[in-house]
This record gives C-alpha cells, structure tokens and sequence, in this order.
C-alpha cells in the first residue's frame, strides 16, 4: 500500500534522523505489498535537498513551496500533511516520535480518522491484522498495538533502526493545500536554540550527570569526555533543579526521554524516574562511587569509582582510541 | 477565560509492571493510582495559579474513566478547581479519550484546554493534540511555560536543541510539561473541601476505538553489568567498540 512519511527540516535542510523515518517508509510499503513511498515536506527547501530524499527510500517528493511553513506549525502542517495523504491515498502516514512528529500525528488521527500507534519501535506485522509494536510504562514494556482504522498513522522513536543510504531518485510534485489565515493562529515571536550542538534527541552518544559530581564547577570532567566522544551532554533531575546545568539537558521521567546508542551515567544512582528517561539506551554505562546504587542493575558496563578521578581516565582512553583509528 | 484541565490516572511510578491473562492486560494487583504527573504538576497547577492570578475565572477538570478513577479526581480536586467531570467510560484508545473530551468540551466554551504532554503509562503523548484537531482548536505541544495577558497568550514550546516563544489566538489547546509549573502538595482546606465538591458523571459520546492492544511484553532482563576497575578504561573503550558496537 502507498505510505506518507512527513518529513521535517530546519531552515531548509534535513537532519539524518529525518531520512530514518524515510527508510522506515519504504521498509513498511514494502512489507505491505508495494506501493509508493511518497514524502511530504513543507515551506522553502531547495531541489537538491529534496532529491536526496530518492536515495533514502522515497518515490515520490510532495512539496508544498509556502514561505508561512518555513517554521513549524502544528495545526497548519497537520492541514496539509492531510491534505498530502489525501492527494496520494496512502493508507499509512509515518511520522517521527519527536516534537514536531508528535504533535502533528494527534491532529491527522482526528482529520483522517486514523488509528495512531505512537512510539513505534518495530515495522508493522501483517499476518494478523495491522500490528505495529510500541514502548508502554515509560519504557519499562512493550505493547503491540492492532489498528483497525483504514488509514493508519505510526511515530517512529528516532534511531530505532539508523539510516540506510542507497541508489535511487524520486519524482517532484507540487502538493496543493488550501491554507487560510486562520490555519496560523499560533505565531512564532522568537526562538532561543543552543548552537553547534547535537540535540539530545537526536544525540547518539550521551554523557551525562548527576548529584555525584558536586557541583557545576565540576562539569569540566564531563564536557572532556563529551567532546572527546562527540557525545551530547545531559543531566538528572536534581542537577537541573538546583540550575546546575540548563533544564533542556535534564532526561528522565519529568524531563527528556532518550534513546542513545550509548549513555555514560557520571555520579547519578539510578532512581526509577531517571531511569525512565533512559533505560531504552542502547547500552549504559555507569560510574558510580557507590556499589549498591541502582543504576548499576540496568547497566551493561559499570566502574566503581571516584567520577574525578575515573572520568579523566575514561576521556584519555577514548583520544587514544580515536588517535589510533582515524 | 475558562480553562479545562485533563485528568489521567496512571500508576505510580514505582509500580511493579506485570501483566496477565496470557500478556494480554496490565495486572493492577497492589498499584496505586496518581495523577498522571503531567496532568497534575503543570497543566493543574498552572491552571489554578492562571486563576489565582486573575487571568482565568474557572477553572474544570475531566477525566475519561470508569468509577476507579474518582479517588484520583478528588486528589485533583484537592489541588483546587471549580468543577469536576468524570466521562463514565474507559479506553487505551487515545483517540477515544480525546474525541469524549472533545464532544463533552464543544459547547462549553472554554478558551484554553490543557494537558500533559503524555502519560506515563501508555506514553502516546496526543490526546491534547486530537483534542484539537477534533475541535480544530489552535495547538501547542510540549510548551514549558504559559502566560496570559489581557487576553493575549504567551507561550514557549520545546524544540530541537532549545525553545520557542509563540503567541496564540484562543479557542487554544496546550500540552505541558516541566517548567510550566512548580508542584504543589495539597492542603488540608483543599482535601477538606475536595470531599464535598461535586463530581459530575458524563454519559460517553458515541465514538468507536481505532485500536486495540492484542498484547504485552516485558524486555529482556540484562544479563548483568559487566564492571571495570579506574585503571582498565582502554578494555572499557575497546569493549565499547568491539562488543556493544557503539563507538
């Protein structure tokens, strides 16, 4: 069947995360008997960005050339992401389990009377119905969730599956979507975004830590290893709430949710809400001066020790293992 | 301006989950149930301070739910709020709960509707965002802080690596997470007064759920840290490359 993956930019530009959803829309019109895998992207982006879209998977580009898209905006781009899905028939609408994802995918559930299955961490199985599986608990379960709704709308965790690049080009058109002044009663006034960093979305390597470290002055250690690993930095709930570090780096329950392909925990013991942010890591490493903290349980890897002392080892040991395979 | 607070109930965070009947249902023995904590320490309890503060003259609170979610609207209630409503029916559909939040809301004209940015428990993070799409209300989502003024709408929403500040014309759905709001522990003039505050039960709309959940699964237990001394951070690094193929 035909599938729509809404992909997002920024500024005109796609973040390798955004071809992931892509791969994902092809894999799934796949394994759903064939059919156009057609990509629905919204405000000022050049052809050439666009074109890449053909190699990640995509057969067909559907471009909605609109200056007043250029920033995101839910209830304008929900209007022509249906619009989109109505123009192609697709019978599945694919979307990221990130921010912008997530807010659009409630909104096409009510204009296209689809079921949403969000949070999705595997492709649709389709020997029984339409079952697609999804983190529950905060990460501490699964459910795999039938829909029974005739089109079908899936949020994708970012780096479930990572991006594939292969030979192949789509075809350009435009989408035709009646935008009114009232689609854009929310109005950006300004935005605040940390420069030159990756987002912990979208981070796949994370360091981050907890009360164990002291204090802010002592975040050095950290910001090293960090740039050592070319990792993201993050932080526990109290460090954020004592305005140790900035409250967009704190992850877990009340905070971020994140998936890293690796998570070094510094100085954090492992309460059950933190663990909630993170425990869907792909693998966690801890350092703890603390046997018994309970973060060493959910661990693959763990170092019994003192942070200031086992974090600037840590950090050498990567440069020398950078140095030697680059 | 009127405001209407979603209520979720989720179970506390340090619950033991488990399922039963062959995976196929979420076993509540020895649960205790809280406001989802979304739902109670920003998008209540910044609507009550939106009230406390002038801009909001009531402030309602509803939950889709069976009669097992009554204790946890009367915790809410505690908290403060004007009037609470408890729509008599049950699902894990989020477009059920959301279309029965917006039938019961379409006439009553409410400015701002809040809630949670998700649920901890089913983590599906759209119910405010179907909520207007349903109403074809404005949406923001995830916003980490909600200001009003003469009538004007201030708020900033996550985004990729920072914030966003937006203005917003009203009717006007928000999702809210941290920073929206400092929690507050109820008082005992509210749990007093939460008693005798009435409840009101709402016959569901007719509507039919998209999904359905076939079944559970718990993950894989890990097979157990594997731990490192301060002085074998190169057997670390090479087991980070070679066995978990992260770096």
């Amino acid at each position: 069947m035909s599938v729509l993956v809404f992909v997002d930019h920024t500024q005109g530009s796609f973040k390798k995360k955004a071809f992931e959803t892509v791969n994902y829309a092809a894999e799934t019109a796949r394994r759903t008997g064939g059919g156009e895998v057609v990509a629905v992207v919204l405000g000022t982006v050049s052809t050439e960005e666009l074109n890449q879209l053909g190699q990640y998977g995509a057969t067909k580009v559907l471009h909605l050339n609109d200056a007043r898209l250029d920033n995101f905006n839910a209830k304008a781009y929900a209007k022509a992401i249906t619009a989109a899905a109505q123009q192609s028939g697709a019978k599945v609408v694919i979307v990221s389990y990130n921010v912008s994802g997530k807010a659009v995918a409630g909104i096409l559930a009510a204009k296209l009377n689809a079921g949403l299955v969000s949070g999705a961490i595997d492709y649709p199985a389709t020997d029984n119905g339409f079952v697609v599986k999804k983190t529950v608990f905060s990460g501490k379960a699964f459910a795999f969730v039938k829909v029974n709704s005739d089109v079908k709308i899936i949020s994708l965790v970012p780096n479930t599956f990572g991006v594939t690049r292969s030979e192949g080009s789509a075809s350009i058109e435009t989408l035709n979507a009646d935008l009114s002044d009232a689609d854009f009663g929310v109005k950006k006034v300004s935005e605040d975004v940390v420069k030159g960093e990756v987002p912990l979305s979208e981070a796949e390597l994370v360091v981050s830590g907890g009360r164990g470290l002291k204090g802010p002055e002592n975040w050095g250690i950290l910001e090293d290893l960090g740039k050592a690993l070319g990792a993201t930095l993050a932080c526990s709930r109290p460090v954020a709430d004592a305005h140790w570090r900035p409250h967009h780096e704190h992850v877990g329950q009340t905070g971020g949710t994140i998936r890293p392909n690796l998570y070094i925990a510094v100085g954090i013991s492992g309460a059950i809400q933190h663990l909630a942010g993170v425990n869907s890591s792909k693998t966690i490493v801890v350092i703890n001066k603390d046997p018994e903290a309970p973060f060493f349980k959910a661990a693959d890897y763990g170092v019994v020790g003192d942070a200031f002392e086992v974090v600037p080892k840590l950090t050498e040991a990567v440069k020398k293992f950078k140095a030697s395979h680059n | 301006m009127k405001i209407l607070v979603c209520i979720a109930q989720a179970p506390d965070t340090t619950s033991k989950i488990a399922f039963t009947d062959n995976n196929t249902r979420f076993n509540e023995q020895g649960v205790t149930y809280i406001i989802n904590p979304y739902d109670e320490w920003y998008a209540l309890v910044r609507a009550l301070e939106l009230k406390e503060s002038g801009a909001a003259s009531e402030v309602h609170l509803v939950t889709v739910g069976n009669a097992g979610a009554e204790a946890v609207m009367r915790k809410a209630l505690a908290l403060g709020g004007d009037q609470a409503y408890r729509i008599n029916t049950e699902s894990h559909d989020t477009y059920v709960v959301a279309a029965q939040i917006a039938a019961f809301a379409k006439d009553k004209g409410y400015d701002l509707i809040l809630a949670g940015k998700e649920s901890i428990d089913y983590n599906n993070a759209s119910v405010g965002a179907t909520i207007a799409g349903v109403l074809d209300y404005n949406y923001i989502g995830f916003a980490t802080s909600l200001n009003v003024e003469g009538g004007n709408v201030t708020v900033k929403r996550e985004i990729e690596g920072g914030e966003e500040t937006d203005t917003a014309s009203l009717p006007l759905v928000v999702s809210c997470q941290k920073g929206m709001a400092e929690a507050r522990i109820p008082n005992m003039r509210g749990i007093m007064a939460a008693r005798t505050k009435p409840l009101n039960v709402v016959e569901p709309a007719a509507t039919g759920a998209l999904t359905e959940i076939v079944s559970y699964e718990l993950p894989p237990a890990k097979t157990g840290v594997k731990l490192f001394t301060a002085d074998q951070m190169d057997e670390l690094v090479e087991a980070l490359h070679s066995q978990a193929k992260v770096i």
